[in-house]
């Protein structure tokens, strides 16, 4: 089955490749080729290693902002030492994850988007196709796998830059010891609200990738199409995003 | 399937195609002979691109079928497309190579895909295709630092990979200078010669057509005008085909008058005239 010639074919072709290629890595006669694990890690670099500094950047921001605002309100009822724990909470369950997968649809999701859309409009696609090599394995299954790894990780980074950048400007601005702080942020955190943050970022980073390919495979009329798209792609990774969350926010409610 | 084809015919048989309401190709039927260069002839949108795709298995047909080697494209499982495949060689118009992998790695991607050579065995049969279009030199660079003439020859490479039995070019000679072009029509020759190949070339280059064309087949609106051997084309009377190959305007210039009769002087004004004795004067 070659993609669609409508938006539904092309995602309902993404989607059964995309499982037929997670079938295959269970096979050991149809496992990736050399080549292809050499991409799979290439994106991995790229995706991973160069979003650390901008994901650390905003992660710091963020961890003082919350303080900060955190402070206003619990200064008042001489709660003060709360700040770890709004702070802690806040990233690891919601910001953390949320903020790094946005960094990552308009970093990574852009340029999935842009890389597919400009192979399809030249042909490179159809090229693969009548190689026999499938497109979804060859340019989506790499960037499927890297982002579901990654996502995660960069998100672990997230929280622990954003919880440490928190206790320090708590220390040097409040007067919170950072003992306290440290202690509190441990004390109210649960391994639940970890693995739940975590597993809401691979979400979104599976959301991101099929979204932005999707996108890609549907450009079809030259270069104004391909910036359409990666505008698209962004806006709708980002809209499932806020989907995904509330689904696993309302699910972590119902099972609290 | 298995085994290698041995330069098949493809058979085309009453084949329609369009895209949503529109009809491109209605009810084209005829046989591009194995072993021999078919060209694919006609003007700007008349299908032939079309109809090369159809062939590839890129765009399905309407109604009809194609037979390669013996087999309907349209009813294969995706196995025997893949294996069919295998056999195929494409060059699109622009090379359409990978232009995030090296010209090396773009010729080996193919071996890498679907053979078990090693990677000094790769390297050994990748440079052997580049010397065979003249880029050895050229194996790391990238497709955006060649001109279109060196990707359209890389693209070429890449065709021949694995020393496929149909070779399908869209337009090889399009874009290139006419000494480039020339070397695009020997290359083609020398690989039919060489590897004894069913080759299918799309063109509307009328210079290529003579030089490589054993059968030919000529598109217009959707039609099949004519389909036989290039002797035949030049006695053809049909109207269309008369004017194409006579390059003649489809209309009258209403600033030119009917240019069709007789081609204006293109000196630019102010140039010297050579008077008899060869000399220049002034206009």
């Amino acid at each position: 089955m070659g993609k669609g010639q409508n938006g539904l074919d092309t995602l309902v072709w993404l989607v059964t490749g995309l499982l037929g290629c997670a079938a295959a890595t269970l096979s050991p006669a149809r496992r990736a080729k050399p080549y292809q694990r050499a991409r799979t890690i290439s994106h991995l670099a790229w995706i991973g290693a160069d979003s650390l500094p901008i994901v650390s950047v905003i992660a710091a921001c963020v961890g003082v902002i919350l303080a900060l605002q955190a402070a206003i309100q619990l200064e008042k009822v001489g709660a003060l030492s709360y700040v770890a724990n709004l702070v802690g909470f806040s990233i690891v369950t919601e910001l953390g994850p949320l903020l790094t997968c946005l960094i990552l649809s308009g970093r990574a999701g852009a340029a999935f988007t842009a890389e597919i859309a400009t192979m399809g409009i030249s042909e490179e696609i159809d090229a693969l196709e009548v190689m026999g090599i499938s497109p979804v394995r060859f340019l989506v299954w790499p960037k499927f796998t890297a982002m579901c790894v990654m996502a995660p990780l960069l998100t672990l980074w997230a929280d622990g830059v954003g919880i440490v950048s928190g206790g320090v400007f708590s220390a040097m601005a409040l007067g919170l010891s950072g003992q306290v702080y440290f202690n509190q942020t441990a004390y109210f955190l649960t391994m639940r609200d970890v693995v739940g943050g975590l597993v809401k970022s691979a979400g979104f980073g599976l959301a991101i990738t099929l979204v932005s390919c999707w996108q890609g495979f549907l450009a079809r009329e030259g270069a104004a199409d391909v910036g359409r798209r990666t505008t698209r792609a962004v806006v709708q990774s980002i809209f499932v995003m806020i989907l995904l969350d509330l689904f696993f926010t309302a699910l972590n409610y119902i099972f609290r | 399937m298995g085994g290698r084809l041995e330069s098949p015919d493809i058979v085309i048989e009453d084949v329609s195609v369009g895209y949503g309401e529109r009809v491109v190709l209605h009810g084209v039927d005829t046989t591009l002979p194995g072993g021999r260069i078919s060209v694919i002839l006609g003007g700007s949108g008349c299908g032939k691109s079309t109809l090369l795709r159809n062939i590839i298995g890129l765009v399905p047909i309407r109604t009809g079928r194609i037979v390669l080697g013996g087999r309907d494209m349209a009813r294969m499982s995706p196995d025997e497309r893949l294996d069919i495949r295998r056999h195929m060689g494409v060059l699109f118009q622009d090379g359409a190579l990978l232009g995030s992998m090296r010209l090396g790695e773009n010729i080996a991607l193919p071996l890498r895909e679907h053979t078990e050579l090693s990677d000094s065995l790769i390297e050994e049969v990748v440079g052997m295709k580049l010397r065979l279009v003249g880029l050895a030199d050229f194996i790391d660079y990238f497709p955006g630092e060649l001109s279109g003439g060196m990707r359209k020859r890389a693209g070429l490479a890449r065709a021949m990979a694995l020393d496929p039995a149909v070779l399908l070019c869209d337009e090889p000679t399009s874009g290139l200078d006419p000494i480039t072009a020339a070397d695009m029509d020997q290359l083609i020759l020398e690989l039919k010669a060489t590897f004894d190949m069913t080759i299918v070339v799309v063109s509307h280059d009328l210079a290529s057509l003579r030089t490589i064309a054993d059968h030919v087949v000529v598109l217009n609106q959707g039609v099949m005008p004519f389909e036989g051997p290039l002797a035949g084309l030049d006695a053809s009377n049909d109207p269309f085909i008369v004017q194409f190959l006579k390059r003649q305007p489809s209309r009258e210039s209403r600033i030119l008058g009917d240019s069709r009769a007789s081609r204006p002087d293109r000196r630019p004004t102010g140039a010297p005239q050579t008077g008899p004795s060869g000399q220049a004067r002034e206009a």
